[in-house]
């Protein structure tokens, strides 16, 4: 009211607080979200950490020195499973520089960790669009059809979390055959239940809203309604589960790998570089090391990311900042 | 109450019915002629028939299902080829090692995980809280097997001839080999049932260790389950920190805490008493859900540290390809994790007197 000049009259002042009403930006729930998400140091670290490791991957034939299956034998005087050689840290400069060793089949470990970037991010989305896309299709059903259709999917889903999930993964790929394909999709199989619970317990909450309701009173087709007017209103918990769930994705990939059920050799992904050098954690330690921190790192990030859009999402929090 | 444990008995059947159908629909759906597939390629025709017959493989779907159920109710899950003795007697053997680790992980993660949480709640916001936090964050993005090795590494390793030296494989020091403490205690037991139980309990080696006297053999066993059980536990203990702050979060701010304050209550009886018994509950829910955790950390775990149980078992069995085996375990621990998630479903009834009111 400050900038009232005094012959203003109480009706001006009414026009000047409408404008400035209608001026105002409008607040829409991403719009809070957003600025709920960066007032999080550890969503802005996690967001930063994965979009470095983004650039890693976009970027890794021009980062990395060396293809990743390039064998060195022959083309440098290097060794088998040779200690790193980092010029600024001491290492003579005659030496050929290979900042995290030379692994098992001579090849350079570093260029390998950064093509293996690619491949953990390719495995996290896919696996939960995946498992996203079936799970969303079965919750959506059960919750909006109700009845047996929605007593036969949640039962079923009842039995798949029944299983620890790791070892169902492990009882599908074993009995599917080994390889990065088959491990995808076991994952994604062994995920589908968190989706579908999560999108049938946001559909029940939704279905019965007065939107719902208009959109039936118009002659909407039920499809129309469930996957055009209920669906999107419960994306958020979805967004949050899908986040968290690119983390699990993606540790439980590298722990197939790990046992030889996923990526097969020479394919550059962290979880068979680490169990190919296993064995060697006394003598070689830099082999295991580095594919484990960089799946630490961005498992991490999506973490960090998740629990970030969780507290931004929440409808409840999001009301207090304002 | 005794109809809410009835309720819940009952709920879970359907789902031990869902995993004994998943698992033979699994089992059945290994490409190419069943016999070979799960004996091996070495199965010689004969072999071949009886196995075929024994599983009613020539006889319609249903029938084997229930061939297949009736089966498993006796406990008979077939024999393993390559190891030349009944599934169930390996189990048996190997379940005592996993059983054990995975004690030994669920308590380390429960008595460091728990007052962690406590004290990053009730100092909200210190130097003890966030360093709590960016530990139990980090703590749950490692790979189980990946901290396993390095711990190894660390321990073994870096840290040799410190007092802090762990030994990073087995589960005794060599040439260490107590006797069963039936045999110490000169019991005499002729039924066969019971030597297999009293097997299976000497097996439990720390157990075994007590009960026999002996203090070195006990200290021993304990410091080669601290490295296993530290990798393995280490993802429960974050998720159990991390819900323990928010949950004692949630309980701190509520009026009785607040009335308990006004009425001069001591600070530790506030916090232990009023506050942490209230916070327990969604604790139990997470450690009952961690469960799966650590039987999956168990698997990975096992292998890295030469552990003899059912995690290195599996792995062996799935790089030779040895269905039978992957096939019972997956049965057996499936149905041991859905025994203990009804008791902790259970234990609500003591935790909470709203649920036995119910």
């Amino acid at each position: 009211m400050s900038e009232l000049t005094k012959s203003e009259t109480p009706g001006q002042v009414r026009i000047l607080d409408a404008e400035r009403l209608s001026t105002q930006k409008p607040v829409t729930l991403w719009g809070t979200a957003r600025k709920r998400l960066f007032k999080r140091k550890s969503a802005i670290l996690g967001i930063v950490i994965l979009g470095l490791l983004a650039l890693v991957a976009i970027f890794a034939p021009l980062l990395a020195p060396y293809p990743p299956d390039q064998v060195l034998i022959g083309i440098e005087n290097v060794k088998v499973r040779q200690a790193p050689c980092i010029h600024i840290f001491g290492c003579p400069a005659d030496q050929p520089q290979h900042i995290m060793g030379i692994d098992g089949n001579v090849r350079d470990e570093f260029s390998r960790v950064i093509f293996g970037a690619r491949l953990s991010l390719i495995i996290g989305f896919t696996c939960v669009t995946f498992a996203i896309i079936i799970g969303t299709i079965l919750g959506a059903l059960a919750g909006y059809l109700g009845g047996w259709v929605d007593n036969v999917i949640m039962r079923f889903m009842d039995v798949l979390l029944a299983f620890p999930s790791l070892l169902l993964a492990i009882a599908i790929v074993t009995i599917l055959g080994p390889g990065l394909i088959n491990a995808l999709l076991a994952i994604g199989i062994v995920s589908i239940p968190a989706y579908a619970r999560v999108t049938r317990s946001a559909v029940l909450s939704t279905r019965e809203m007065e939107f719902v309701a208009a959109s039936r009173a118009l002659g909407g087709s039920t499809l129309y309604i469930l996957f055009g007017r209920i669906l999107p209103n419960s994306m958020t918990p979805l967004i949050v589960q899908g986040t968290l769930g690119i983390a699990t994705a993606i540790l439980d990939a590298a722990a197939l790998s790990f046992l030889g059920l996923g990526a097969q050799p020479p394919t550059p992904e962290w979880g068979s570089m680490l169990s190919a050098e296993r064995n060697q954690v006394f003598t070689a330690p830099y082999l295991v090391f580095y594919p484990g921190l960089a799946i630490m790192l961005v498992v991490l990030s999506f973490n960090l990311l998740g629990d970030g859009l969780r507290d931004a999402l929440d409808p409840r929090l999001a009301m207090q900042t304002k | 109450m005794f109809t809410y444990i009835l309720r819940r008995i009952l709920s879970s059947i359907p789902v031990l019915f869902g995993i004994l159908a998943v698992t033979f629909i699994l089992a059945r759906a290994i490409p190419g002629d069943p016999c070979r597939a799960m004996l091996g390629e070495k199965a010689t025709q004969a072999v071949c028939d009886q196995f075929i017959h024994r599983h009613g493989l020539d006889k319609p779907i249903l029938t084997q299902f229930r061939i297949y159920v009736t089966e498993i109710a006796r406990g008979d899950f077939g024999e393993s080829l390559r190891y030349g003795k009944p599934v169930t007697t390996l189990m048996s053997e190997r379940l005592p090692t996993t059983l054990e680790l995975t004690f030994a992980a669920m308590g380390f993660s429960i008595f460091v995980g728990i007052p962690l949480g406590i004290i990053s709640a009730v100092r909200q916001n210190s130097f003890v809280d966030i360093g709590t936090m960016v530990v139990a964050n980090i703590g749950i993005s490692m790979p189980v097997f990946w901290l396993g090795l390095m711990l190894a590494y660390v321990f073994a390793l870096l840290l040799r001839g410190t007092p802090f030296q762990l030994p990073p494989s087995g589960r005794l020091s060599p040439g260490l080999s107590p006797d069963p403490f039936y045999v110490v205690w000169g019991l005499q037991v002729t039924s066969q049932g019971l030597l297999g139980v009293l097997n299976f309990i000497s097996r439990l080696n720390m157990l075994n260790a007590i009960l026999i006297g002996r203090l070195d053999i006990f200290l021993d066993a304990l410091k080669h389950i601290i490295l296993p059980a530290v990798a393995v536990g280490t993802i429960p203990l974050a998720l159990i920190a991390r819900m323990t702050r928010s949950s004692m979060l949630d309980v701190l701010g509520t009026d009785y805490m607040r009335t308990a304050r006004a009425k001069g209550v001591p600070r530790y009886t506030q916090v232990m008493k009023h506050g942490l018994r209230n916070a327990l509950l969604p604790l139990v829910t997470i450690i009952g859900l961690s469960l799966g955790s650590f039987l999956g950390g168990a698997v990975l775990t096992e292998t890295i540290f030469n552990l003899s149980g059912v995690g290195r078992i599996l792995y062996d069995a799935i790089t030779a390809r040895d269905y039978i085996i992957v096939q019972s375990f997956t049965v057996v621990i499936a149905i041991f994790f859905v025994v203990l998630n009804l008791i902790v479903d259970i234990s609500y009834l003591y935790l909470d007197p709203r649920v036995r009111l119910e």
